[in-house]
């Protein structure tokens, strides 16, 4: 079997987000999405600092340092986009009238509860910035992550271990191995990496999983 | 004649108080009145609390206001980033205290300060930790959680351009939580980076109405806008 590289999760997260969608990418993996969604389809971004209609990073050179994304990195603004205060652009979320967005992980469940802002150490300083507004306002909350963790964990369990950032929230999971759909009917595979099949990836994950 | 403008970021800041509330605009470097909080380090107040997205980055800003343990406790949505070392440290050290707020909860909470609401119910952050303790009510089938509003003594902010009576436009990014933090503090200071004449702003794209503001302060263009 071959593992997708990150690359070629974010060109398939991509493929699914259709035109005229309102969506946010998380800092991170998610990030990368924006890369690969087709010039030939409109699809309007959103960074929670207060911009709808984001473009790609700047020129090196033209850079502003006040026009930033969530990851305070300079990006630019696309002809009709805006700007807007924070309050607004966490409206635009809890208000549900994002249609999409994507995030990273630490931990889903299968029931779709999302663990991503706290690894819950002791000695961990804690940071949520938008991370909870984020995942209970958009209609639909795609993770990105590896499935595995490097000692070879499932990332997608049937309870979350770490602390939650939002219940049963996500709809589907995009890994490097698999992709699911999660919710309150369980964890269904919609789609697998070539070579991988469905017994197999019940023992990777220790799920009984069921085919979308 | 009604003018609002300061003859320099020192004057527009000096009654700020030991104990006092501040919130400060800003997410990360963009928007953050940098020479307001030079002007309030040396003014010397001490014991704050602090309202901002972050818990300042790198050295200049929030975080040297950190570094000269001028802050009691910081109300934010973000302090750990790459930069927080100020921040960190003194965190580590016990000598911070930190109120932990979802982003959104946050620019909600001062939102419902500055509207004079008495409290907000949310659905971010049930069923987590930020939850924990808090009034839970289900409302049409979903569960909030109750959330109360964020009020300041001052609110430092930055803006592009501004008149005498108060009038702000922001510029691009650095606008985010500047409009609602001047209407949530008893006390708005806005630093821009010109004053205009009255009526030279346009009234159809005035963000913050003068109301909301209380001393306006023209400053060099900081290295950040320029």
């Amino acid at each position: 079997m071959k593992r997708m590289d990150r690359d070629a999760m974010a060109r398939r997260v991509a493929q699914d987000i259709p035109e005229g969608a309102y969506v946010n990418l998380g800092i991170g993996l998610p990030t990368r999405v924006a890369d690969f969604l087709p010039p030939d389809k409109e699809i309007f971004l959103q960074s929670e600092n207060g911009l709808l209609g984001m473009g790609p990073a700047p020129a090196p050179g033209d850079e502003d340092p006040e026009l930033i994304n969530a990851g305070k990195q300079p990006v630019t603004l696309l002809p009709g986009g805006c700007f807007f205060h924070h309050a607004d652009s966490f409206a635009m979320m809890r208000g549900g009238h994002l249609d999409i967005c994507v995030l990273g992980a630490f931990q889903v469940s299968v029931r779709g509860d999302l663990a991503n802002w706290h690894t819950g150490a002791a000695d961990a300083i804690p940071a949520v910035g938008g991370a909870m507004d984020l995942a209970i306002g958009a209609k639909q909350v795609f993770v990105m992550m590896d499935l595995l963790t490097k000692a070879g964990g499932s990332k997608l369990v049937e309870q979350c271990d770490y602390p939650l950032t939002g219940l049963g929230c996500v709809s589907r999971v995009y890994t490097d191995l698999a992709i699911f759909e999660v919710g309150a009917g369980g964890a269904r595979v919609i789609e697998t990496v070539d070579g991988l099949g469905l017994e197999a990836l019940r023992e990777l994950t220790g799920l009984p999983l069921k085919q979308a | 004649m009604i003018d609002k403008s300061m003859s320099s970021p020192e004057a527009a800041v000096a009654d700020i108080f030991d104990g006092a509330s501040v919130m400060i605009g800003g997410f990360g470097a963009a928007g953050m009145p940098d020479r307001l909080i030079e002007a309030l380090i040396a003014q010397g107040a001490r014991d704050l609390t602090v309202i901002n997205n972050n818990a300042g980055n790198g050295d200049a800003g929030l975080a040297a206001l950190l570094r000269e343990k001028r802050v009691r406790k910081i109300i934010c949505s973000f302090p750990r980033q790459s930069d927080s070392h100020h921040f960190d440290a003194l965190y580590r050290a016990g000598e911070i205290e930190l109120e932990l707020v979802p982003q959104g909860n946050l620019a909600a909470r001062i939102h419902a300060a500055g509207a004079g609401l008495g409290a907000i119910f949310t659905p971010t952050g049930y069923g987590t930790l930020l939850a924990e303790g808090k009034e839970i009510r289900e409302i049409d089938g979903r569960n909030h959680v109750l959330e109360y509003p964020i009020h300041a003594d001052f609110a430092l902010i930055k803006a592009q351009s501004g008149d005498r009576w108060g009038n702000l436009v922001y510029r691009k990014t650095a606008r985010n939580f500047g409009p609602i933090m001047a209407m949530a503090a008893a006390c708005t200071i806005a630093q821009v980076n010109e004053i205009v004449p009255l009526g030279a702003l346009d009234p159809e794209t005035v963000v913050t109405p003068g109301i909301f503001v209380q001393r306006v302060v023209m400053t060099m263009a900081s290295a950040a806008a320029a």
